[in-house]
């Protein structure tokens, strides 16, 4: 696998020992658009570190089911468990948790709540669809754990992988949505009847009973009430949603976190991963670099796609094996034939390669649009495999290839690169 | 030959759903020109996309409305015809909500007024369901369309849906609105929508690659939906399959180095015997890989539903790889 060449950028490799040595390191956010392998590289983040000497808890929120056995995790318990398997010669320890929304929300609610109210609102079925199935409650709660697991300072060195959304950036935005609305006016207003006693009040009024009038049509007055009656028991409540989130959010800014995003090399994933580069930046969040996932390369890289095709071509521009093998060697039958199968094995193998080099070429120049905007982003690579891991030995193996970008990066300056 | 049967006749409306990163906007739109075809109008549908859409037939954002974004993969060959129209829509939350009030109650610029003040956030808020509903209500709204003389408008439709992991509750419009509206205006809206989700006239494809995770994901995805009574899984599109030259013969005996170095100097290649080495290793790898597309490929068969395979576009997907796709999921039958 030496020497392999990987896409051609002057952007710096990303250091991930050095990250995941810094004791200061506490936090490492891995966020992308769903599909590009963000749960398998926080979970051989948290492994390789934990082989390293940290305590080390993983905290994931939609592991694929082999993945999440291989790191023991069977069921969706929102405890963090002890990952067994892991070398301890450095003092390190592993553990994983699957994120469970619902019993995160539940929790919330009973530690801040009188035990009679909390029975009340658990059981409301506003807060029941509410807590299950709200896009923005995912992300709010598996920040609210982050958070948990940080202020429990049993772990050292947290993981977290964020949940599948289409854009990366509902991670950043869905808790502040879901704050926003807990605390917002327009519930207040829902959980107040309409007192319009104060005239500058009456417009205001006037908008919130036509707002009223227009759910009660959508939705029907029953999923008003519940909702009236979710708010009034939540009132108490209402102020600490914003102040959590808040609270998260500036623990993210905080210099102990690291953003690792991670794409693969296509244009959707790699647009994704501007978006948010930029964004991380706009809100002073410490992007620590790329991880540029499955990427394709060969191991003869030196001869181009082009000229792959073109030698390919030659071969099969030559009329019959069994002459070629007369002509050079006088020794007809057997040879002959033998050599008209290694022609045809060459020609295999040559637009094989071709066709690998060309993905591998197109990939360059995907990488290469976000490179050249950002070219201080370190970026890391992992190639594409050609199978998934579901094991902690394929977890090592991505770590190790993570951690050892000199073999992908400087191994590419001696060769004929393509470009 | 004017007629040809396709594994999917009579369906209205084909909801193509796969894991993230397999292509699912790809396929439908593959899907809608395939279907596109003798003069038929498709339209295409973009529940929650990003203009993925408009990127791919290389065009500006799409708004809210329909319009016509290319012409149907015609002809291919089979005496078919001209090709149809394809059009498309990209939905929104927002859009369809004031669609929707402006159906019903014709109150679009209430709709307007009200959504300044965040009506939308916060309706879709209160009813975690809504907007699903209100999204598939207007895919289904399109699909029952009929011009004033009768007939549909579309000859079908096909919507390029949420990724499996959401597909189950994004189509189970009824459950997810019937826990919070038992009664009302939305309840009824998705029951009528329902109707048509869960009528013969709906298929939901799975878009999947030969990799062991969105196979997984598949499966587990087409169980889903089986278990929902009245929704019907259509077929199963096996995206980006790599190339399967050399044939098994050729990749069954381990090839020789020393030939193969042989055959690469008499193309007037230079340094053949390291290349050789590294083309074997490719070689090698490759057949693993076949191996495991072969494994994973019986996997998605097991599943018991139609599958058609489209090839990886090493180049990226451009207009031409769109029709190159379609022509192939209308050879196979998809369209």
């Amino acid at each position: 696998m030496s020497g392999r060449q990987s896409v051609n950028h002057a952007n710096p490799r990303l250091e991930m020992d050095r990250i995941i040595d810094d004791r200061r390191t506490r936090i490492v956010v891995c966020c992308g658009s769903g599909g590009v392998g963000k749960t398998t590289a926080a979970a051989a983040i948290g492994l390789r570190a934990a082989e390293r000497g940290r305590q080390v808890c993983v905290l994931t929120v939609d592991p694929a089911r082999r993945l999440a056995q291989s790191m023991g995790l069977t069921s969706l318990d929102n405890t963090p468990r002890l990952v067994d398997g892991i070398s301890d010669k450095n003092g390190g320890s592993l553990h994983a948790m699957m994120l469970d929304m619902k019993r995160t929300f539940d929790e919330i609610v009973e530690a801040h709540a009188e035990p009679g109210r909390a029975a009340q609102i658990l059981a409301n079925p506003f807060y029941q669809s509410l807590s299950s199935s709200f896009a923005g409650t995912q992300e709010y709660m598996a920040m609210e754990k982050l958070g948990q697991l940080r202020r429990s300072d049993e772990w050292d060195l947290i993981v977290v992988d964020t949940p599948p959304s289409r854009s990366a950036l509902d991670f950043l935005d869905a808790p502040e949505r879901l704050g926003r609305f807990l605390d917002g006016r327009l519930i207040r207003a829902l959980s107040s009847p309409v007192k319009a006693s104060r005239p500058f009040t009456k417009v205001l009024n006037a908008g919130f009973s036509m707002m009223t009038g227009a759910l009660t049509k959508l939705l029907g007055a029953q999923v008003l009430r519940d909702a009236q009656t979710f708010v009034t028991a939540f009132d108490t409540m209402f102020g600490g949603f914003r102040e959590r989130a808040e609270a998260t959010y500036r623990l993210l800014q905080a210099p102990g976190t690291s953003f690792l995003v991670v794409a693969a090399p296509e244009p959707d994933a790699l647009r994704e991963a501007s978006y948010f580069v930029e964004r991380l930046d706009e809100e002073r969040m410490p992007l620590a670099g790329l991880i540029l996932n499955r990427v394709h390369n060969s191991p003869a890289a030196r001869l181009s796609a082009a000229r792959s095709l073109a030698a390919a071509e030659t071969l099969e521009g030559i009329p019959n094996g069994d002459e070629v093998s007369r002509d050079s060697s006088g020794d007809a039958g057997a040879g002959g034939h033998a050599t008209s199968v290694s022609y045809a094995m060459a020609v295999a193998a040559l637009r094989l390669h071709a066709e690998r080099m060309s993905l591998s070429e197109r990939e360059q120049r995907v990488a290469g649009g976000f490179t050249s905007a950002h070219p201080a982003v370190p970026v890391a690579e992992v190639a594409a495999l050609p199978v998934d891991v579901h094991d902690l030995a394929g977890l090592r193996r991505i770590g190790e290839s993570l951690a050892d970008q000199s073999r992908g990066l400087s191994g590419t300056r001696g060769c004929l690169c393509p470009e | 030959m004017t007629a040809r049967d396709t594994d999917w006749d009579g369906v209205r409306l084909h909801v193509v759903t796969g894991k993230g990163g397999t292509g699912k906007t790809t396929v439908a739109s593959a899907l809608a020109l395939a279907l596109a075809h003798r003069g038929r109008k498709v339209l295409l549908i973009e529940a929650e996309g990003r203009q993925g859409i408009a990127r791919l037939f290389d065009r500006p954002p799409l708004p809210y409305e329909e319009r016509r974004i290319a012409i149907g993969a015609g002809g291919n060959g089979d005496a078919s015809g001209p090709g149809g129209d394809v059009y498309a829509l990209a939905i929104d939350p927002e859009g369809a909500l004031l669609d929707y009030l402006q159906m019903f109650y014709n109150m679009r610029s209430a709709g307007k007024a009200l959504t300044k003040l965040g009506l939308v956030d916060f309706a879709t808020t209160i009813a975690p369901g809504l907007s699903d509903v209100l999204v598939t209500g207007k895919a289904t709204e399109a699909a029952r369309r009929k011009k004033p003389g009768g007939g549909y408008i579309y000859d079908a439709v096909v919507m390029d849906a949420p990724p499996t992991g959401r597909i189950g509750r994004f189509l189970n419009v009824t459950a997810e609105v019937s826990g919070l509206a038992k009664v009302g205006p939305i309840r009824t809206h998705a029951d009528t929508v329902a109707n048509v989700i869960k009528s013969p006239q709906t298929v939901v494809h799975f878009v999947s690659t030969l990799e062991e995770m969105p196979v997984q994901e598949t499966l587990d995805g087409v169980a889903e939906l089986r278990a929902i009574p009245g929704l019907h899984v259509g077929g199963v599109v096996i995206n980006m399959a790599r190339p399967t030259r050399p044939s098994p013969e050729v990749l069954q005996a381990p090839p020789d180095t020393g030939a193969l170095a042989a055959a690469l100097s008499a193309a007037g290649l230079y340094g053949t015997d390291t290349l050789a080495e590294d083309l074997t290793e490719e070689l090698t790898e490759h057949a693993r890989q076949v191996e495991m597309q072969d494994r994973e490929r019986g996997e998605l068969e097991s599943a018991g539903q139609p599958c058609y395979e489209l090839p990886m576009i090493t180049d990226g997907i451009d207009l031409a790889g769109l029709y190159r796709l379609a022509a192939e999921l209308r050879n196979q039958g998809a369209a």
